[in-house]
């Protein structure tokens, strides 16, 4: 059963001035799609003709984690945005990171390093560990916590096509503006599932 | 010694319309400028701060990853400008073009395999045409790696690489990296790769 393209929550200008519509028409239509092609083409005849994605990005390799893992990731990006949503955690949530990391604001910081430094393409993650502890990871390329077992709450994409065109060089600035953007309901609807 | 970052020996404007003004300014000013500036941070009070690139390069696995990625940065950018020139210059000849047929089969043949280590490294990292004694090989390196790093999978002298992070072209080119790498043909200077092949 070939993966589709999942439709956007909400339109592609939705989240200007912060995230172009430029960028989110080309991030969608052109990068996610095309690794939702790649996926649907590398199965084929392999033992994940009829995996799921979740299946796909914990035992997978090569092309096909690449490919299917970068879909689930996008996905997931896409997902946690919306252009009214809340924009500080809520609840059961705000207390695990007041918790874990001290106050929000340390937990900002500490993602933002995190999303910062991440050298060359990836992602930053907040996770939720087996023992229900939050985390920050950084992972490279098509990396995901899912494949060690962890469950992704909240991820900032660092590949240079999630903001180029908007920032080029100044990915900070891009990280200080995904902020504005990401709706916590949607991250507490992860934390409790 | 403080590395430095080198001027170009042509314009911004120069190389358009394969490779754009904006693209060249920002490429140069602030991600060649932030590695050149980076290393020499990450190599102050350590025991290679007086030594070349090259040596530097040589035992990256050594020494702390800031000198692996913004050495990297530094050198393959160097490389980078050198090897490219306004409307191309040449084309393979003499020594090199005989190592390019007995290595390779034939010109077309080599750029096959270099585009598509060029079109398939996942990813940000560069491509390289590499001289491995009297052999020339095609590679591809992630992130800031190159070939005169210890922990590079194939070790050598490059002597022609592409830069294929998205910085490198997305300004003019967004998703379509084949398109930039079928571009960046049409500028490369030959004569520069061939002073670098040691025949």
């Amino acid at each position: 059963m070939a993966f589709e393209l999942p439709a956007l929550p909400y339109a592609h200008d939705a989240l200007e001035p912060y995230i172009s519509a430029v960028t989110l028409q080309f991030h969608h239509l052109k990068h996610h799609q095309a690794y939702v092609n790649n996926v649907n083409n590398l199965i084929v005849g392999t033992p994940f003709e009829n995996a799921t994605l979740e299946e796909i990005v914990r035992k997978a390799d090569g092309g096909i984690f690449n490919n299917g893992a970068q879909v689930y990731n996008h996905t997931f990006y896409f997902e946690q945005f919306a252009a009214d949503g809340c924009r500080e955690p809520q609840g059961e949530l705000k207390a695990a990171i007041e918790k874990d990391f001290g106050s929000t604001e340390a937990f900002k910081e500490q993602f933002n390093k995190a999303a910062a430094t991440l050298f060359g393409s990836g992602w930053a993650w907040l996770v939720k560990t087996a023992d229900g502890r939050l985390e920050i990871v950084q992972t490279s390329n098509a990396g995901c916590p899912l494949r060690d077992g962890k469950t992704p709450l909240l991820t900032c994409d660092v590949w240079e096509h999630a903001y180029y065109l908007d920032k080029q060089n100044l990915r900070p600035k891009y990280i200080e503006d995904f902020w504005k953007v990401v709706d916590w309901q949607v991250i507490s609807k992860r934390f409790s599932a | 010694m403080a590395f430095e970052l080198p001027k170009l020996s042509y314009s911004y404007s120069a190389l358009e319309p394969h490779i754009d003004a904006r693209t060249m300014e920002i490429h140069h000013t602030k991600h060649h400028a932030a590695y050149t500036n980076n290393l020499n941070a990450a190599v102050q009070g350590t025991n290679v701060s007086n030594k070349r690139i090259e040596e530097i390069m040589a035992v990256v696995s050594k020494l702390p990853v800031a000198i692996r990625n913004n050495g990297g940065g530094y050198y393959n950018h160097n490389l980078y400008w050198e090897i490219l020139t306004p409307g191309g210059a040449n084309a393979p000849h003499g020594v090199l073009l005989d190592a390019i047929n007995d290595s390779f089969g034939s010109v077309d043949s080599f750029k096959e395999a270099f585009v598509k280590a060029a079109v398939t490294r996942f990813g940000s990292g560069w491509a390289w045409l590499i001289q491995k004694e009297n052999k020339l090989v095609v590679s591809s390196t992630p992130n800031q790696d190159n070939p005169l790093m210890d922990v590079a999978e194939v070790q050598g002298t490059p002597i022609l690489g592409i830069d294929v992070w998205e910085h490198a072209y997305y300004l003019n080119y967004q998703n379509r990296r084949p398109d930039y790498v079928e571009a960046f043909w049409n500028l490369i200077n030959w004569d520069e790769v061939a002073r670098r092949f040691k025949g």
